[in-house]
């Protein structure tokens, strides 16, 4: 990832400046100079709600502050620089880049989710940074249910220049899979990536799917796949902790990617599902943009979250 | 860890119920529960506090009837004010207009706009006879337009042609030209998924309204959405006056917390609920069984209609007939299995009962296979037709074929022939009970070894009918 790129700091927070505005507001009007009482306390819990924290991180949030502050007069400040720490406090130990290992030929990365949480997109933006590492991508179209998801795939192969594997609309998914994987390996690439149809975690029929997409590819390299992305959307709130459960049951999620946090959706689930499955966070979705796909970083996006600067 | 709403109010209740009377602190009790239920299941904050606050003023000052008990009292008052929050009524897709209506629809990336478009021109063309064209103005995600084009390939549904280039507000114009010449008499125009404060795709879409007139402008919305709900309804009710909201993904486990939400800021009426992956999986909005539902009191009205649509009426009174003689066989049997699959399987019908959230806990420890309706009908068709018609043939060395031929085993076997038993006995008993009652006496049949289904809660069924 090019971490040194100007503009990157800036665009990361411009995408979440509306969530913290948004947040500010409430908060700016509970807390200007106050007396932190019962009454703040289950105010400030209400606005972590409010911000799809979950009411488990809710509580505990407002519960530190309570055992800190508790009837003292709190300013603005102190409480943004206490919640963005407690939510650094969470997130640090998540916020791992996805490590791509040479020594796999190829890196296996499966990507999974719900319908509708930007798995294609966000396999075309991976595509196009791992290019721009130099890394040779295969992609497997293995969305073969969805109207047009292979020519969507095919459209960001050509944009980052990476091969892509298809077969026709209503193939096995898992025979697409294997097929991306066998292509991958007579190309001796480096990463395949493997998109997969959405699915609602409780259809039972469409997860066993996904079980078989994994059985298979494990077929041609025990190992594979090496990577299991989940993709979650910003704005679903808190079934998000259900879609990780279930997710991670059936095919064994390695990491998470969070998109659609340029809107005014807070992301906060994302600090509930990081207490709760301590799941790596690779990767944030901040527009429609090929760029704007960042790697996940604790500190900023808490820090952002809080209204912080910097 | 993560209670449902219905399980979450179920067990408030549960304990109301034991109660005798009801006490203000009962009630506050019990309302800090239903918030915080409310809040779990994703209903935006001021919505919940909204809510609360009427159920509370509806509570106090309420007369307990004696014959009553409080819990149900309250429980009636819940339910009440969640069906007036949902709309208290359903409303249908407005045509009225010198044709082609022009229906928008609109909504952030990824909510399932494509698919629904598909959805309703299929629901317009076979339910109301409409002539529908269906046009993308989605020119930022790759293959968007190609996706529309084939859904309607899929569903017989012309959509215009794509031309590379255009503007969305010169395809709507172009849409709307075609219609016009070639006489359709309605045209749903698809647009790319934006986001809600996007300055310049906002203006874009407006101005597609503007060229247009919509009768109908839909907020395509998922109904996982959490507590951004609010601020995505509100912001798109003020830039394009909505007319209506289709919820999405309403088969998924999710509460559903933002149909309260995006009922309550905008005042519009939720029409359609996305209930599946296949393009015949759009349902009318019916407010009182969404409500029924959150409240765990089951969706028993869908369930019914659902009946009346799949079950062969004729089949139905054949199978009459024969249970009243006493002939109920393996074929019945079969039949009813399949009936059963065609009304969305176990699954399908247990989220439509009531006290849903404990029997589907009950269902997964107990570890009851949903596979099980299939691997059942495996063993049936795994019979001769002797053995369908004569059970009792079936002894020990026919039972290992059979397990063979249908890819079981023959404990799966003696389950079934076990289950077809209390059932033929069953049925004997309800005959004179008519069809309805020998539809439940089938169904409980099914639950397998002791019938999971027997042990359902009666609680919910004692509501006062409204």
């Amino acid at each position: 990832m090019k971490m040194d790129k100007p503009g990157l700091f800036s665009r990361l927070k411009a995408g979440l400046s509306r969530t913290a505005g948004n947040f500010n507001a409430g908060l700016t009007s509970v807390f200007t100079k106050r007396r932190l009482d019962a009454a703040a306390l289950e105010e400030l819990e209400d606005l972590l709600i409010a911000a799809d924290l979950g009411p488990a991180v809710a509580a505990r949030v407002s519960g530190k502050l309570a055992a800190e502050r508790f009837d003292k007069e709190i300013s603005e400040h102190e409480i943004k620089a206490a919640l963005a720490e407690v939510m650094t406090e969470i997130l640090e130990p998540v916020a791992r880049p996805l490590a791509i290992d040479s020594t796999n030929r190829p890196h296996v990365i499966l990507v999974v989710g719900v319908n509708g949480t930007g798995k294609t997109t966000t396999i075309g933006k991976i595509a196009h940074n791992l290019r721009a590492e130099g890394k040779s991508v295969v992609m497997a179209a293995a969305d073969t249910f969805r109207a047009a998801a292979i020519e969507q795939l095919e459209v960001w192969g050509q944009r980052s220049a990476a091969t892509v594997v298809r077969r026709d609309v209503g193939a096995d998914p898992a025979a697409v899979a294997y097929e991306g994987l066998q292509q991958a390996q007579a190309l001796n690439a480096d990463v395949l990536l493997v998109d997969t149809a959405g699915r609602l975690q409780n259809k039972a029929g469409l997860m066993d799917e996904l079980a078989k997409v994994v059985r298979v590819l494990g077929k041609l390299d025990a190992k594979a796949p090496h990577d299991c992305l989940l993709v979650l959307d910003a704005t679903t709130g808190q079934n998000a902790l259900r879609q990780v459960e279930v997710f991670a049951d059936v095919c064994n999620v390695t990491g998470l990617a969070m998109t659609k946090l340029d809107g005014t959706a807070r992301g906060g689930v994302l600090v509930a599902v990081a207490e709760r499955f301590t799941l790596p966070v690779h990767y944030i979705g901040i527009g429609e943009g090929i760029d704007d796909l960042q790697p996940f970083a604790a500190t900023p996006f808490a820090r952002a979250v809080a209204g912080l600067d910097g | 860890m993560f209670d449902s709403l219905t399980d979450r109010l179920g067990t408030v209740f549960d304990k109301l119920t034991r109660r005798g009377a009801l006490s203000e602190a009962d009630v506050d009790a019990a309302l800090r529960e239903v918030r915080q239920a409310l809040l779990e299941a994703d209903v935006a904050l001021p919505v919940a506090r909204n809510f609360i606050a009427k159920v509370r003023e509806r509570a106090v000052g309420q007369e307990v009837v004696k014959s009553v008990s409080p819990g149900h009292m309250v429980v009636k008052i819940v339910h009440d004010t969640l069906v007036d929050t949902l709309g208290s009524e359903s409303v249908e897709i407005n045509l009225n207009a010198v044709p082609p209506a022009p229906i928008l629809m609109v909504g952030l990336q990824g909510s399932g706009k494509t698919t629904t478009t598909a959805k309703l021109a299929k629901r317009l063309v076979e339910r109301d006879k409409k002539k529908v064209l269906m046009a993308s103005l989605d020119t930022r995600r790759p293959a968007a337009m190609e996706q529309l084009k084939i859904l309607g390939e899929q569903i017989n549904v012309p959509t215009l042609p794509i031309v590379e280039g255009q503007n969305p507000k010169d395809i709507a114009k172009r849409a709307m030209q075609s219609a016009r010449l070639q006489g359709f008499d309605v045209v749903i125009l698809d647009t790319a998924g934006r986001m809600h404060m996007d300055e310049a795709l906002m203006a874009e879409v407006q101005a597609v309204r503007d060229v247009c007139q919509p009768v109908e402008t839909l907020l395509v919305a998922d109904s996982l959405t959490g507590q951004d709900a609010v601020n995505v309804a509100e912001q798109f009710n003020k830039r394009l006056s909505l007319t209506g909201i289709v919820l999405t993904r309403v088969d998924g486990d999710g509460r559903g917390g933002a149909a309260l939400s995006m009922r309550a800021v905008t005042g519009c009426p939720i029409k359609l609920l996305g209930v599946g992956e296949k393009l015949d999986e759009l349902e009318a909005f019916h407010p009182d069984r969404i409500a029924g539902r959150i409240l765990g009191m089951g969706d028993v009205v869908s369930l019914v209609e659902r009946a009346s649509e799949s079950i062969d009426q004729q089949e139905a009174e054949k199978l009459a007939k024969k249970v009243q003689k006493g002939q109920f066989d393996l074929n019945d049997l079969l039949e009813q299995l399949r009936q059963i699959s065609k009304m969305g399987g176990l699954d399908g019908l247990m989220a439509m009962l009531p006290g849903v959230g404990k029997i589907k806990k009950q269902m997964a420890e107990a570890k009851i296979d949903p596979k099980l309706l299939k691997r059942q009908e495996a063993i049936i068709l795994s019979m001769t037709a002797q053995e369908r018609l004569q059970p009792k043939l079936i002894h020990a060395s026919r039972k290992k074929r059979i397990a063979a031929g249908s890819g079981t085993s023959v404990q799966e076997i003696n389950r079934l022939m076990k289950q077809f038993k209390q059932m033929s006995g069953m049925m004997k008993k309800v005959s004179k009970l008519g069809k309805k009652g020998m539809m439940r006496q089938g169904l409980a049949g099914l639950g397998g070894p002791g019938g999971a289904m027997q042990g359902m809660p009666g609680m919910p069924g004692q509501i006062p009918p409204r």
